[in-house]
C-alpha cells in the first residue's frame, strides 16, 4: 500500500487520498480527530505511567475526598485514588468496548444486510424478518439479557453492545447494497464471469461502504454511551475498574460535596464522544458524492 | 479471501471448453427467443420469437428504437436477463455450439468474459469507481486465465497498450479518465480473455461524435486482431453501416427485416426500416424537415393480433391489424417480416 501511495503525484489520488482532501477541509473534523489521536495516546500512556495495583484500585484512606490540587489536579475519591489517574487509565476501556462492540455489529450487521440485499428473495425475506424480530426487542433489554445470562465482564458487554445493534447495521447495509447493486459496474462484472461472492465483496460492498462507516464511527460514540450507561446502572464493568460510567456510578452518593467526582470522568465521556461525532460527520461529508471533486 | 481464492481455482478447473476448437458454422445460435417481465402489475413481452445466427468473424448489427428488446434479446445470450421478474424461453440459444439454458452456474461464469464478453452502453458507469482500472481488467484475466496476480496485472498493462492508453495509467481510478478512454478500457475488459464473441451494446451512445469514430475504429481493428465475431447493437445506422456485416432490424421484440447489410440498405423492404431511413437528416437538403414515423412504440404489456407496426404504417391495409405477418424470404439472405407483399407488386417508395 505504502509503495503505491509513494509513487502517486498529487494529480493522481487514490480513492481513500480524495476522502482525506476532502477531510482536511472540515476543520471541526480535524479537531475532533486530533482530540480522539489524543485521547487514544492518554489511553495507551496511562497504561505505562501508572501502576494498576497502587495508583488505580490501591486504597489511600489518608487521601479520600480531596478536592483538586497541584498534587491531584481532579481530586481524589472515597478511596483515596487520584481521579486523574483513574480517568486515563479508564479511557482504555472506554474506547475498546465503543470500538469492539461497533465492530461486532459492523462485521455481522454487514454481511447479513450486504447478503440480503445482493441476494434477494427468499434469503432476503427470512435475514430480513429475523433482524425485524430482534429490532422488536429494545436494546436495553437485550443488553440486560444477555449480561445477566453471560455475566458483567468487559468482554461480555461488548458482545451484547455489539448485538443489540446489529439490526440497524444489517438494515443500513442491505439498503447500501441494494442502491449499487442496480449499476452497470455489477452487472458488467457479472459478464465477465464473476462469481456471486466475488461480485459481492469486490465490486457491491466497496461501493456500499461509505454509509456503512458514517454509521459505525457515529455508532462508537453511541457505545461509549451506552457502555457508559450500563455501567452506571452496574451491569457493565466491575466495580473496581475505572471505566467511567462505573466512576460516576461510584461517586453518585457524594455528588453534592464533591461534585469534581462526577465532573471530570463525565467531561471524559462528553469529550471523547463529542471528538468522535465531529470526526464521523467529517467522514459523512467527506464520503457524500454529491460533495466529491 | 482465501476463501474465494479456491472457489476461483475450482471454476477454472472446471473450464474446459475452448471457443478456439468450436468448428460449427455459427457462433452464434438462437431459436425462438422469447422474454417476458412478469410483474405484479402487467407482463411485459419484451423478446417474441426471434431468431438469430452468427457466423464467425461476423458483425451483426441489431437496430431499433428504444424498447424493441434488443438489450434483453443479447442479455439472454449471458443468461443475464434478471430472473425475477425475466422469464427466458428458447427453442435454442447455443454460444459456440453449447446450450446457454443448460449450462451450470459455474459453466455460465467461464462461459461469460472468456467465450462471450459485453460492452455496455455507458462507460461512466459501467467501471468500478473504487477500483484502478488495471485492477478491474486484471480481475477478468485472474477469473479465466490460470496465471498469478503479477503475470494477469501484466497483461492488463498490454491490453491498455492494445486499445491505445500508456501501461503506467492502469494504476489509476476511473474517474480520471476521459469518457472516451473509458470506453477504451471497457473494450479492453471486454477483450482481456479473448473471447471469440464480443456484444457491444450501444457502444458509442454516450459519446461525442470524434471519440465515436475513435472507439468504432478501435474496436474494427481489435476485432480483425482477435477474429472476433461481433454483435452490435445500436440505433446509429452511420455506425451499421460502418461497421456490420449483416443487419437485423427489430420493432416491439421481433425481428421486422434482416439481410446483408447491402440487403437492408440498398434493397429495404420493411416500412419500418423505410422509416428508419427516412427519419435521418438529409445530407444534400439541410433545411428540409426531419421525417419521423408517426405514432409510438405500441405498449410492450399487449401482444397485438396483427404486425405490431399496423398502426404507424402508411401502407398498412386492414388484414395487417388482424393477421400476424410471416417471415419471407426474397432472397437467400434477406428477410422481411411484412404481409404487404403478398402483392406481388408492392413496393416501398424508398425503393423505387
Amino acid at each position: 500500500m505504502s509503495k503505491t501511495t509513494e509513487k502517486k503525484s498529487a494529480a493522481h489520488k487514490s480513492y481513500s487520498a480524495q476522502i482525506w482532501h476532502q477531510f482536511k477541509k472540515n476543520k471541526g473534523a480535524v479537531i475532533g480527530l486530533v482530540i480522539f489521536i489524543l485521547i487514544v495516546i492518554v489511553a495507551i500512556a496511562a497504561n505505562f505511567v501508572f501502576d494498576y495495583d497502587t495508583d488505580i484500585v490501591g486504597m489511600n484512606s489518608a487521601q479520600r475526598l480531596l478536592p483538586p490540587s497541584l498534587e491531584h489536579p481532579f481530586g481524589t475519591d472515597q478511596m483515596g485514588r487520584d481521579v486523574l489517574a483513574r480517568v486515563c487509565y479508564g479511557a482504555k476501556y472506554s474506547l475498546l468496548i465503543g470500538v469492539v462492540s461497533v465492530l461486532i455489529s459492523v462485521v455481522f450487521g454487514s454481511i447479513i444486510g450486504a447478503i440480503a440485499g445482493f441476494v434477494g428473495g427468499t434469503v432476503e425475506s427470512v435475514i430480513m424478518r429475523t433482524v425485524e424480530l430482534l429490532l422488536m426487542i429494545p436494546g436495553l433489554l437485550l443488553v440486560i439479557l444477555i449480561v445477566y445470562c453471560l455475566g458483567a465482564t468487559i468482554p461480555n458487554l461488548m458482545l451484547a453492545l455489539g448485538l443489540s445493534t446489529v439490526p440497524h447495521f444489517a438494515r443500513n447495509a442491505r439498503a447500501a447494497v441494494l442502491t449499487v447493486r442496480g449499476n452497470e459496474y455489477v452487472e458488467a462484472a457479472r459478464a465477465i464471469g464473476s462469481t456471486g461472492p466475488k461480485t459481492l465483496f469486490k465490486h457491491v460492498l466497496p461501493n456500499a461502504l461509505s454509509p456503512i462507516l458514517v454509521q459505525a464511527t457515529s455508532r462508537i460514540a453511541g457505545c461509549i454511551i451506552d457502555a457508559a450507561g450500563y455501567s452506571f446502572l452496574g451491569l457493565g464493568v466491575p466495580a473496581p475498574l475505572p471505566e467511567w460510567g462505573a466512576m460516576l456510578s461510584d461517586g453518585r452518593g457524594f455528588m453534592r460535596e464533591y461534585p469534581f467526582l462526577e465532573i471530570f470522568p463525565g467531561l471524559a465521556i462528553m469529550i471523547t464522544v463529542l471528538a468522535i461525532n465531529l470526526v464521523g460527520d467529517g467522514l459523512r461529508d467527506a464520503l457524500d458524492p454529491k460533495l466529491k471533486r | 479471501m482465501s476463501m474465494f481464492k479456491k472457489f476461483s481455482k475450482k471454476q477454472t478447473a472446471a473450464a474446459t471448453h475452448d471457443p478456439a476448437t468450436f468448428d460449427g458454422e455459427y457462433v452464434l445460435n438462437v431459436e425462438n427467443l422469447n422474454v417476458r417481465f412478469e410483474t405484479d402489475d402487467a407482463t411485459v413481452y419484451a423478446v417474441n420469437g426471434i431468431d438469430l445466427k452468427l457466423k464467425k468473424k461476423q458483425t451483426l448489427g441489431l437496430v431499433g428504437e428504444t424498447g424493441a428488446g434488443k438489450t434483453t434479446t443479447v442479455l439472454s445470450l449471458l443468461n443475464l436477463v434478471p430472473d425475477p421478474p425475466g422469464v427466458v424461453s428458447a427453442d435454442r440459444i447455443e454460444v459456440n455450439g453449447r446450450e446457454v439454458t443448460k449450462m451450470s452456474a459455474a459453466e455460465l461464469q467461464t462461459m461469460r468474459g472468456k467465450e462471450i464478453s459485453m460492452i455496455f452502453q455507458d462507460p461512466m458507469t459501467s467501471l468500478n469507481p473504487v477500483m484502478t482500472v488495471g485492477d478491474q481488467i486484471a480481475e477478468s484475466i485472474l477469473l479465466h486465465e490460470n496465471v498469478d496476480k503479477k503475470t494477469a496485472a501484466k497483461l492488463a498493462g498490454d491490453m491498455l497498450e492494445t486499445v491505445g492508453i500508456p501501461a503506467e495509467r492502469g494504476s489509476e481510478y476511473p474517474h480520471q479518465f476521459s469518457g472516451g478512454m473509458k470506453q477504451r478500457v471497457v473494450i479492453a475488459i471486454a477483450l482481456a480473455c479473448h473471447p471469440n464473441i464480443l456484444i457491444a451494446d450501444e457502444p458509442t451512445t454516450a459519446l461525442d461524435v470524434t471519440i465515436q469514430a475513435q472507439v468504432l475504429e478501435l474496436m474494427n481493428g481489435l476485432k480483425e486482431k482477435y477474429q472476433t465475431s461481433m454483435v452490435m447493437i445500436t440505433h446509429d445506422l452511420g455506425i451499421v453501416a460502418e461497421t456490420c456485416d449483416e443487419v437485423a432490424v427489430m420493432y416491439a421484440g421481433r425481428i421486422v427485416e434482416k439481410g446483408t447489410l447491402e440487403d437492408v440498405f440498398r434493397r429495404t423492404k420493411h416500412p419500418y426500416t423505410e422509416g428508419l431511413f427516412n427519419s435521418l437528416p438529409k445530407m444534400n437538403d439541410r433545411s428540409s424537415k426531419l421525417t419521423p414515423i408517426p405514432g409510438l412504440v405500441p405498449d410492450p404489456t399487449v401482444i397485438p393480433e396483427g404486425c405490431a407496426f399496423a398502426e404507424r404504417c402508411p401502407y398498412a391495409k386492414e388484414s395487417c391489424f388482424t393477421k400476424h405477418p410471416e417471415n419471407r424470404w426474397v432472397s437467400d439472405t434477406h428477410m422481411v417480416v411484412c404481409d404487404a407483399y403478398d402483392d406481388p407488386d408492392f413496393h416501398i417508395k424508398r425503393g423505387r
